[in-house]
């Protein structure tokens, strides 16, 4: 039996609109550390595998393509790459996975930060990629008119297609410039040798030259190669462009089936394009793939009141979440979630990332009411026994790109003397 | 008591995470990663123990290279500034957390969110040292490539922070409700609304991190041309600067200071706080004989040739580090052998600077090592504990500088000895503080709050909303 993975994702109050209003909310407390470290160390008392962190650049809103009038919702947001960093070290075991947008960011910038993060935790860390088509977004940034523009689609109708393919091309490429960087510095670079003087082998830094569309960045990077090589690249898929996206480019994918049979056919589709198209060149190998599916979840262990707490936070938000969802909806028990996380492990994938309706109510359902009924079946983990991200997730740590080559210059040079 | 009149001028103090070049002897035995997370969280802990206002990290964001080859004498890579000051907000509750971010190389809806975030995680104790480099060099690494005309990086840094502070001022401070009887959470939709359109910058939209306890992060500057001291009179509230002597101190002080009228701001609404280095020992005489060794540590024969060849700006490996001086003269010209380091920029004209260096070295014998330590690495204080409270307290008092930020050689405990045995000095003689007296930044730097907007205006129905 293949160990089942489980992830929570954070945003907010909770990803039911009307999650703010419940009592034990803390709506005023959203923008302070103290409130994410209190969930953050809740999801690792239950000892889940890891945490992500919702964020984009433009303020939530119902319309895709500007902000709304509505004032009865959360509005507003902290930088999830900060906020996990801030969590780095107040937290030992749990993953750290905070949201960042490709689109219209430097990718040097973010993959110091995520190296960083890595280093701060010790291996911990992974980045949740998104790109961006929001017209909103783009002219916060001033410098994609072709993204701004998209400001005057009328209603309904949807942007370009090759506009769409060319933002996922600059995601798969923005990626490729942070796994470069993240390798431009061989683990054992740092040498100290007081002999010669040298802190480095200035051989074991490489330049990464990556050329494409949108940027080129020549390496290496300022941050030492990080401790799990790569840290772990995450992404949401709902389409196909976006499951090639994950094929391509990530570690961890997100999918969001509705029943066992979607479970089993998004798995399926993802890992047909990673065939077609391995994420990782220059030879390295194939890697593993780890998939969850997205569940939003309303918990309770008496039968029903779910289904009822649901109700009435749909009442108190006007809409049913479940019709604007782009993931399943769940309100149930225990035993239930339980029983669906295993149908679906059946299916192909490997977990769930847990959308908690109301924090902390429902992270709190997830870890001291779900984990111990997975724990009575014997199908999740007791105690953290791995150090680091990618152990825990069965993904070995990346052979370094640039270590294979200069290992064969070495020999070249060394043949030549 | 009365605390403003009798209260002698304080000291403040800061410190400065030992850094990517020669003044940080790595090759000493006690010398740890610059990459563990246990260094940065001994460094900052150690700074908040002796109540220092702030920890202070720089950034390069190439790394430097000489004759063509990455630089390996000295320390090699850093963390990222934000990740590494947000984690130690996280193990810190007092210290002000400055970073040094660059305002040519990002973009100001980003930067601001990410100051504005660190203001928030550690409750008002951010700071941005705003920077300008500019160079095609560093370009290499990003988007925006190396396009900007030295003439250019000023008028893009003000107006990057012109931007950055629309950005910081787009949230009032009284937006957010969070009403859970009425489901009222914004008092009006749209928060952080903000419109700028000029030559560098045309962007609009929302930002979305509500005001922050300090309404912005303090503002550091430290670049030391003309148009670098009228920068930080119009914008900072504190200089980062280089000139920690006496003799260099005072007049730099005066000058920053007169240029704040203009500004309408007064002589305590900018603070002068020089890099300083330091050696203690039990007795003046072991710290001199310490502080040498630290120096030919700092600059070794290689190191001592690195700097020459940047003068000279070509290749004098034939050369002896305990001769003399090459007879031939500095290459002029664009390419330089240097690259990636902001000292290189300071010799401009390097013919004066050959000869200069030659006369001195003939006129006290020096070899090119030893002339190359005078140059480049005499610590600013030197001595007992009490000799160097002495030296600090009478240069703060001296308006040489309203305090100092400390750079130790050793990672990271070269700051234990100072905070161990200088501070109770200082303490003891009223110059420094017991303890903490506020929480934010601002607070121990003595400067007073921003205005809240919210606060200055009783209307709320325009709320977010520019024109």
């Amino acid at each position: 039996m293949r160990p089942l993975h489980l992830a929570v994702a954070l945003d907010g109050a909770g990803w039911h609109p009307a999650a703010w209003r419940e009592p034990t909310a803390r709506p005023r407390d959203l923008f302070t550390a103290r409130y994410w470290t209190d969930l953050v160390r809740e999801a690792e008392a239950g000892l889940l595998d890891l945490v992500t962190i919702e964020d984009a650049l433009r303020l939530q809103s119902d319309d895709p393509r500007r902000p709304d009038e509505r004032t009865d919702r959360v509005r507003g947001r902290l930088d999830a790459v900060l906020l996990a960093a801030r969590l780095a070290l107040v937290t030992r075991h749990i993953g750290l996975v905070p949201s960042a947008t490709a689109t219209h960011t430097e990718p040097f910038h973010p993959s110091k930060a995520i190296a960083t993060l890595d280093h701060t935790t010790r291996g911990r860390a992974g980045v949740r990629v998104q790109v961006s088509l929001r017209p909103d977004e783009a002219a916060q940034f001033g410098r994609r008119p072709e993204l701004a523009a998209l400001a005057t689609l009328a209603p309904g109708q949807t942007p370009p297609a090759a506009l769409v393919e060319d933002v996922f091309d600059e995601g798969r490429d923005w990626v490729e410039v942070l796994r470069r960087l993240w390798d431009s510095w061989e683990d054992d670079a740092e040498i100290r040798d007081v002999a010669t003087g040298r802190f480095i082998d200035a051989d074991k830094l490489h330049t990464v030259d990556f050329t494409g569309p949108h940027f080129s960045v020549r390496g290496p990077s300022i941050t030492q190669r990080p401790p799990q090589g790569q840290p772990l690249v995450a992404a949401l898929s709902h389409v196909p462009v976006a499951h090639r996206f994950v094929a391509r480019s990530a570690d961890l994918g997100f999918l969001t089936p509705h029943d066992d049979d979607e479970a089993r056919r998004l798995v399926a589709a993802v890992r047909d394009e990673r065939e077609v198209q391995p994420a990782w060149p220059d030879g390295v190998g194939d890697q593993p793939l780890r998939l969850l599916g997205d569940v939003v979840v309303v918990l309770d262990e008496t039968p029903g009141a779910a289904a009822e707490r649901l109700a009435r936070l749909d009442a108190a938000a006007g809409t049913a979440l479940a019709r604007t969802s782009d993931a399943l909806v769940f309100a149930g028990t225990p035993a239930e979630l339980a029983d669906l996380a295993l149908a679906w492990q059946h299916a192909g994938l490997d977990g769930l990332r847990l959308r908690p309706a109301v924090l902390p109510d429902d992270l709190h359902a997830i870890t001291r009411t779900l984990v111990p009924e997975l724990q009575r079946r014997g199908v999740f983990r007791t105690a953290y026994a791995e150090r680091t991200l990618r152990e825990r997730l069965r993904l070995p740590r990346p052979t370094n790109r640039y270590a294979l080559s200069s290992t064969a210059d070495t020999a070249d040079r060394e043949a030549a003397r | 008591m009365s605390r403003h009149s009798t209260r002698k001028r304080q000291v403040h103090l800061a410190a400065h995470f030992p850094g990517v070049n020669n003044t940080t002897v790595w090759s000493d035995p006690a010398s740890g990663s610059h990459i563990d997370p246990d260094s940065f969280v001994h460094f900052a802990q150690t700074a908040e123990r002796g109540k220092f206002d702030f920890l202070f990290l720089a950034e390069g964001l190439r790394l430097r290279e000489h004759a063509g080859r990455i630089y390996d004498l000295d320390v090699v890579g850093r963390p990222d500034t934000f990740t590494i000051l947000a984690a130690l907000a996280g193990v810190t509750t007092h210290l002000g957390l400055t970073g040094t971010i660059n305002s040519t190389f990002n973009e100001p809806y980003e930067v601001a969110r990410q100051f504005a975030t660190l203001d928030h995680l550690s409750e008002g104790r951010a700071a941005w040292n705003v920077v300008t480099s500019w160079d095609a060099f560093t370009g290499e690494n990003f988007r925006r490539g190396g396009f900007l005309a030295a003439e250019q990086r000023y008028e893009r840094a003000r107006s990057f922070l012109d931007t950055a502070f629309e950005l910081f001022d787009s949230w009032r401070g009284d937006e957010v409700l969070a009403d859970q009887a009425t489901g009222q959470f914004l008092r009006a939709p749209g928060p952080g609304a903000f419109e700028h359109h000029d030559a560098h910058f045309d962007i609009a939209g929302h930002t979305t991190v509500p005001r922050s306890p300090q309404g912005r992060p303090v503002i550091f500057q430290a670049g030391d041309s003309e148009e670098g001291r009228e920068f930080a009179a119009q914008h900072a509230d504190a200089i980062f600067s280089r000139h920690g002597t006496l003799e260099e101190g005072r007049p730099f002080y005066a000058d920053v200071k007169a240029r704040l009228a203009k500004y309408g701001r007064e002589r305590d609404e900018l603070l002068v706080l020089p890099a300083a280095t330091f050696v203690l020992g039990d007795t003046d005489a072991e710290a001199e004989e310490l502080a040498r060794e630290v120096r030919r540590a700092q600059v070794s024969g290689a190191t001592a040739i690195v700097f020459l060849e940047q003068v000279w700006n070509r290749d004098l490996s034939a050369y002896d580090p305990d001769g003399p001086l090459p007879d031939v003269d500095p290459v002029v010209g664009e390419e330089l052998i240097s690259k990636g380091r902001a000292s290189v920029r300071m010799y401009r004209d390097p013919l004066a600077t050959a000869k200069a260096w030659r006369e001195r070295a003939q006129a006290e014998g020096l070899s090119i090592r030893e002339l190359m330590i005078e140059q480049t690495a005499r610590q600013t204080f030197v001595g007992s504990p009490t000799t160097v409270a002495d030296q600090i307290e009478h240069l703060v008092e001296a308006e040489a500088a309203d305090g100092f930020i400390l750079v130790p050689h050793i990672t990271p405990a070269g700051l234990d000895p100072f905070v161990d045995r200088v501070v109770p000095i200082l303490q003891e003689r009223g110059v420094h503080r017991t303890d903490y007296e506020g929480t934010t930044l601002r607070e121990h730097l003595g400067l007073r709050p921003l205005p809240v907007p919210s606060l200055l205006t009783t209307t709320v129905g325009a709320a977010g909303v520019s024109a």
